[in-house]
């Protein structure tokens, strides 16, 4: 029992060494643009960027938390959608969707009772941005039309749609924005503002916690779960296995819809005082899930700890202006760090072997060799045998 | 404007729309037939188009060089910028092995705020306004082409109103079909794109014509950045509007082939020309359908057409996948 509690936290600690050398690769490179603008503040910069939303206390935390709110939906979304082997760079158009759609029932349906009123605009959202994936999904699975290209298409007509939608309906023509949501459309704070005083802090965080759990559990503990990941990894297999591979598709791009979709509505219903704007940029949101999803190695909970951080080092980005360096160094930042992370894969073989070895030697010193053994014979002998 | 002088328009139009289409997307063919995935085409753009809008800005600034002499030298600094930025991801996706797709994308990441910083340096440092767009005069319209554009009909459609790049794009267009279909280095590439362990089988060195693939893929997509930036603005900021993307769904709808791609820029230019220029454009100003509606047209008209048209996915087989020689 143990000695497989030991083996479990070894391979995440192994899972994890590689984002970790990233991110220390991604400052790395920080600290050298710093340095190469300004030498004298560069250490005080990297101070900054590292004491991201730390520096100005539990109100920058809050700061951080509501920066992470959204990007870990979309994240979310990203990330289950790799999971079962689709590529949703449609994140964006199901953002949009879903933000739209709470700010509408936020809006207009002031008839409902105030005390459920927001859950009802988060709904919308959800089934807004379920709605945004289910097309390529459709497509992809009946039509065999690539999910890139019709998730990249998806949002332009998104972002454009929305833009009718809220010109036609809650246009706030002065400001060429969305009207205020009703008060009682507002997620509730449910104390949080106790703790972290920062004044756009709402009960959203704790709502995208609450979806980190629930895809949690349906990917790692259903039946459901286990199919679509087994469509991800092999198709063809997971046909064999009885497995409705199509059917998979379609829900697996619906659900990653509804999550970038909650994602929307959790922003736009914090009663931080943000309203949609009017304008012909994709929401940059969809993209940010996608760096959130890669950086949690589309694990639920990693991509819960990349959403924080990547928030974090925002944070840290927006008090660098007080040094006169440009916010734009963390964006690299982040992009250095995902680079990096994209040599996870050899990085993981290195360390696995290195481990591996290890634990050879020690079992041909203690003579005892189960468990070790069969895992060598995963590793070696496929590489060379077959070449000639 | 109505008839003929709505249709010269059009097509005049459509060519700046279609032409970066064309040339990024004949990029990302490079790279994908040669067993590369390339969805940092955004990235490569924006750099590209930074490095060369950025040569042109200084020339001005400091008049030392203009007209097209200037666009045709920066023409090539967009190239090599572009191929020296796809260097990376060439590293990552054959030496690294490493997920394409995540390269790609932190390619796309880093180059919008490298470009912003570079634009407020130069801005701030040579004309003491730091804004992150960086301004150029557009000198470099040719208004009448001697002699060709005196024809009569094809002399308005394609020679008047156009850039020079326009024609090298075209040309691009020629040599790459070419390259793909009539030489050894052309079937090598598409080898190593299909079953890379049977090219290797018989000597082909597949890192190095994937290396090849993705530096050509860089160098188009720079090119495709500046050929974006120089009709449709005055400055660089910091953004090529999605064009890398849209070039990708170019590469699909023209299933991997440089004459379909070619149809496929031209109908998707078409089709943004349509929504850009509805407004001037009689007889759609007068319907009571909204501008939105109109800038939906080319994504859905593409939807549409992919739908009935990706059936039977030409797609390399072995796109996407890190070359290992002990695979079977």
């Amino acid at each position: 029992m143990l000695a497989m509690k030991k083996n479990r936290l070894a391979q995440a600690v192994v899972a994890f060494l590689p984002s970790f050398f990233a991110i220390l690769a991604g400052f790395l490179l920080g600290f050298v643009i710093l340095l190469a603008v300004n030498p004298s503040q560069a250490i005080q910069g990297i101070g900054i960027i590292l004491k991201g939303g730390l520096n100005k206390g539990m109100s920058g935390m809050g700061q951080v938390l509501y920066f992470a709110t959204p990007i870990i939906m979309t994240g979310l979304a990203v990330g289950f959608a790799f999971k079962t082997g689709l590529f949703n760079i449609g994140a964006s158009g199901q953002f949009t969707m879903g933000a739209f759609a709470a700010i509408y029932v936020g809006v207009v349906m002031k008839f409902l009772p105030p005390a459920i009123h927001w859950f009802v605009a988060i709904l919308a959202s959800m089934v807004a941005g379920a709605i945004w994936g289910f097309l390529p999904g459709l497509l992809k699975a009946t039509r065999n039309v690539n999910e890139v290209i019709t998730s990249i298409m998806m949002n332009y007509i998104g972002m454009s749609a929305v833009n009718m939608m809220v010109r036609a309906t809650v246009y706030n023509k002065l400001k060429n924005e969305s009207l205020p949501v009703a008060s009682a459309a507002n997620i509730p704070k449910w104390g949080l503002q106790e703790i972290f005083p920062y004044p756009s802090m709402s009960g959203g965080i704790l709502i995208a916690v609450l979806c980190v759990i629930i895809v949690y559990i349906v990917l790692e503990k259903t039946t459901f779960g286990y199919e679509l990941k087994a469509c991800g990894f092999n198709r063809d297999a997971g046909l064999y296995a009885g497995i409705q591979a199509k059917r998979n598709m379609i829900y697996s791009m619906m659900i990653s819809g509804a999550l970038a979709g909650i994602g929307g509505g959790l922003l736009y219903l914090s009663g931080s005082g943000k309203y949609m704007k009017v304008i012909d940029v994709i929401a940059t949101e969809g993209f940010d899930g996608i760096s959130v999803a890669l950086l949690g190695l589309s694990h639920p909970i990693g991509v819960l700890f990349a959403g924080v951080f990547i928030a974090y080092i925002k944070v840290g980005g927006f008090n660098l202006q007080l040094l006169n360096y440009d916010q734009e160094v963390i964006n690299i930042i982040t992009a250095a760090i995902i680079y990096f992370s994209a040599f996870a894969l050899l990085f993981k073989t290195k360390i696995q072997s290195i481990v591996t070895r290890n634990a050879v030697q020690k079992n041909e010193a203690s003579n005892t060799m189960q468990d070790e053994s069969t895992m060598e014979s995963e590793e070696r002998p496929m590489k060379e045998g077959d070449s000639q | 404007m109505r008839g003929l002088e709505l249709l010269y328009f059009l097509v005049q139009q459509m060519m700046y729309f279609s032409m970066p289409l064309l040339i990024v997307a004949l990029g990302g063919l490079f790279s994908e037939r040669s067993g590369v995935v390339n969805i940092a085409l955004e990235g490569i753009m924006v750099i590209g188009a930074l490095a060369s809008v950025l040569f042109i800005f200084l020339m001005q600034q400091f008049s030392i060089l203009s007209g097209n002499g200037l666009l045709l030298i920066a023409f090539l600094i967009a190239a090599v910028a572009g191929t020296l930025y796809s260097l990376l991801h060439a590293y990552a996706a054959i030496n690294m092995k490493a997920n394409q797709v995540i390269s790609g994308t932190a390619l796309n990441l880093a180059s919008t705020p490298f470009a912003v910083f570079i634009g407020r340096l130069a801005t701030g440092t040579v004309i003491g306004r730091t804004v992150q767009q960086i301004p150029f005069k557009n000198q470099f319209r040719i208004t009448k082409v001697p002699v060709l554009g005196d024809i009569p009909f094809m002399g308005p459609l394609f020679f008047q109103n156009t850039y020079i790049t326009t024609y090298l794009c075209i040309l691009i267009l020629l040599i790459s079909w070419i390259i793909l279909y009539k030489t050894k280095f052309g079937l090598r590439l598409r080898a190593c794109g299909e079953h890379p362990q049977a090219a290797d089988s018989v000597g082909i060195n597949v890192y190095r014509i994937r290396y090849a693939g993705v530096m050509i893929s860089g160098a188009l997509a720079g090119i495709g950045g500046l050929v974006f930036v120089i009709p449709t603005s005055t400055n660089f900021n910091a953004s090529v509007a999605g064009y890398g993307f849209l070039a990708l769904a170019v590469l699909i709808f023209g299933q991997w082939k440089p004459w379909r791609v070619f149809a496929a820029a031209i109908f998707f230019g078409f089709m943004k020309t349509i929504s850009a220029s509805s407004s001037s454009i009689a007889i759609l100003a007068q319907l009571p359908i909204s501008s939105e509606v109109y800038k939906m047209i080319p994504y859905i008209a593409t939807l549409i057409i992919l739908v009935f048209s990706s059936k039977n996915s030409q797609a390399p087989r072995a796109a996407g996948q890190p070359y290992d020689q002990g695979a079977r």
